[in-house]
């Protein structure tokens, strides 16, 4: 669309940078928080600059941690988190692009059967089989293991879903030719479908890494030994203090902290992302 | 190179749907055969049972001495040209040539050989580092015959391989396909709807109808004496003109015309005559074996001009050099010869 209304940019502007300031002005807030003393928050009137501790707060956060609270450093929070979703990110890709091949490329007994069961489960998340899933991670022992932070959130109809749905964008000629071309089922994956889906995969990773590194209640119920804990439900335990005031200074920078990766992941994945989501090449 | 033979080749869907009752064929060694139909004849099933994309249900196919019906299409000793070319988008030109090579096991300066080669005979040499984003159509065509001529293949399968360009890619590309045929020697197979490329690329034609071979025989065969009142609309452009008329005593009756019918027709009652257009030359109204005919309408092509007419209520068409003045009604005669006459029931030719 070519419009030249200077009045109709200027309220596009306005109203962009309103919506702009209401979801930074939180965040810029919490960065404050985190650069004050423990006490500045508590007195009711909230600064609006930075203040003096900076350094002192985010470095007894990342090598000691809140000592007082229980909680581990928060390098060790954060790698955690880091492990379990890319864990989760990496498994899920891994396993969803592997049935959408089957179900897509494949002709075998039960094959609805199969593809209906996963389209299924897009309708219960992790909150409503988290009961039955918790008595099976803990049978397995695998209750504060990686394992069990991890697994049970790795199968994705969703993830599934949107690879069948890329894969069927493919056209048939393209396996045909493979077929001539000499390659087997897992040679026609590798060489072709797997490079075609590049932008897919990097799309759903970012997804996928957010949706992990934000898992709040599977944690909090699977892990009870600090070691395991993420950073997400970290923060909840900080805040969680009895008979004392929860210091927001060492919350808010765990906050800040706990923003990071998810923010870089975007930040550098984002051309990858867009392509994936809005490209059809094929 | 090799010869590829059908004996009694079906292929039945698996809802019960007959796509090919029973096809018989031989393919000499180096041979163009063109495979042509309406859609939904079974032509590009039959050419997918040949390359192994599509199990064969009756019959044995043999691609030399050896009879391929379950061996995989990699396998089979032959590569497929394809409509939409199915080259692989994130691979380079010369990468989209090299695959089948490499997943061979061929050595690398084999393929370097290969592939080299066959971009000079393409002349696709200055593309063979682009991706096939970034080629044009009748570019990628040619990529696409590329990636089937460094396999050195015993036979060609082409499936509707120009349907995707412009007309005058088409043709140029047709000529390609055919010098390039001729050039190589390797036994092809053309699948088409195109009865024009039909006619122009084939050593032999294929007309196949609802399954069945309606006719098989060399471009000028199939075109001088069509085999049935099928292939006979279907061949040749523009097409002939079918017409219902009553023959008795050596001659037909068509409205008030009187047609001569040739010596060997001995049918009595109703019959199919086709005319061509080209073989219909307007005469002065009332001269003996003319055709009366009203004007409907008129094609101008440039250099003729088509008209459209009707002749005892069924529609008849007449090829005019474009200086001829047309009015409203003129009369045709045909050139002797060139009456086709066909059995009214079964659509068999019977001259």
């Amino acid at each position: 669309m070519v419009e030249n209304r200077p009045l109709l940019n200027i309220l596009a502007h306005v109203v962009l940078i309103l919506g702009v300031a209401i979801v930074a002005f939180p965040i810029y807030v919490a960065f404050i928080a985190s650069t004050h003393g423990p006490t500045d928050f508590l007195s009711g009137l909230i600064p609006l600059g930075p203040g003096h501790n900076i350094v002192p707060t985010y470095k007894t956060m990342l090598t000691n941690g809140m000592a007082s609270a229980g909680m581990p450093p928060l390098w060790l929070q954060m790698g955690n988190s880091l492990i379990m979703a890319l864990s989760i990110s990496i498994g899920k890709i891994a396993i969803s692009i592997i049935s959408a091949f089957a179900i897509v490329y494949f002709r075998f007994p039960g094959r609805s059967v199969a593809f209906w069961l996963i389209f299924v489960t897009l309708m219960m998340p992790v909150e409503v089989r988290i009961l039955p899933t918790y008595k099976v991670v803990a049978d397995l022992g695998m209750l504060n293991t990686y394992a069990g932070l991890t697994i049970p959130l790795i199968a994705s109809a969703t993830a599934t879903f949107l690879f069948r749905q890329v894969f069927l964008t493919i056209p048939d000629e393209l396996m045909e030719a493979a077929r001539i071309d000499g390659a087997g089922p897992m040679k026609f994956f590798w060489d072709i479908l797997l490079p075609m889906s590049r932008n897919n995969i990097a799309a759903l990773f970012v997804i996928l890494f957010i949706y992990g590194w934000n898992q709040y209640l599977w944690p909090l119920v699977v892990t009870t030994d600090t070691s395991h804990y993420t950073i997400v439900m970290g923060i909840k335990r900080m805040a969680d203090v009895t008979d004392a005031q929860p210091q927001w200074n060492y919350i808010m920078a765990t906050a800040i902290l706990a923003m990071l990766p998810p923010v870089l992941v975007v930040i550098f994945m984002q051309k990858l992302f867009v392509k994936g989501l809005i490209e059809t090449e094929k | 190179m090799a010869a590829i033979t059908l004996e009694g080749v079906g292929k039945t869907y698996a809802g019960g749907v007959d796509a090919l009752p029973s096809i018989d064929l031989n393919i000499a060694d180096g041979e163009f055969v063109v495979l042509v139909g309406p859609s939904g004849c079974g032509k590009s099933t039959l050419l997918r049972m040949i390359a192994g994309l599509e199990s064969v249900t009756r019959g044995t196919i043999r691609i030399g001495e050896r009879v391929v019906n379950t061996v995989e299409p990699a396998e089979r000793d032959i590569a497929m040209v394809f409509q939409n070319y199915a080259l692989y988008p994130h691979m380079t030109v010369r990468q989209n040539l090299a695959y089948g090579l490499k997943n061979r096991k061929m050595a690398k300066d084999e393929i370097a050989r290969r592939v080299d080669e066959a971009a000079k005979i393409l002349e696709i040499g200055p593309y063979l580092d682009r991706k096939p984003k970034a080629l044009s159509g009748g570019q990628r065509q040619r990529v696409a015959m590329g990636r089937a001529i460094v396999r050195e293949p015993a036979a060609f399968l082409f499936d509707e391989p120009l349907s995707n360009l412009d007309a005058k890619l088409r043709v140029q590309m047709r000529g390609e396909i055919k010098q390039l045929q001729a050039r190589l020697g390797t036994t092809s197979i053309y699948v088409t709807h195109d009865q024009l490329e039909a006619m122009t690329l084939a050593h032999r034609l294929v007309v196949l109808n609802a399954g069945r071979i309606e006719q098989v025989g060399t471009p000028l065969e199939v075109y001088r004496k069509p085999a049935s009142t099928f292939v006979a609309a279907f061949i040749g452009s523009p097409a002939m003109s079918l017409l219902t008329a009553e023959a008795a005593g050596g001659v037909a009756r068509l409205g008030d015309a009187t047609l001569a019918l040739p010596a060997d027709v001995t049918a009595i009652g109703e019959v199919v005559l086709g005319l061509r257009p080209e073989d219909l030359t307007p005469v002065p109204a009332g001269t003996e074996g003319a055709i009366p005919m009203t004007v409907s309408y008129i094609e101008e092509l440039g250099a003729q001009r088509l008209i459209h007419g009707q002749t005892a209520g069924q529609g008849i068409v007449c090829a005019v050099p474009s200086d001829v003045e047309v009015g409203a009604s003129l009369a045709v005669l045909p050139s002797s010869g060139a009456l086709h006459v066909f059995d009214a029931k079964s659509g068999r030719r019977v001259n």
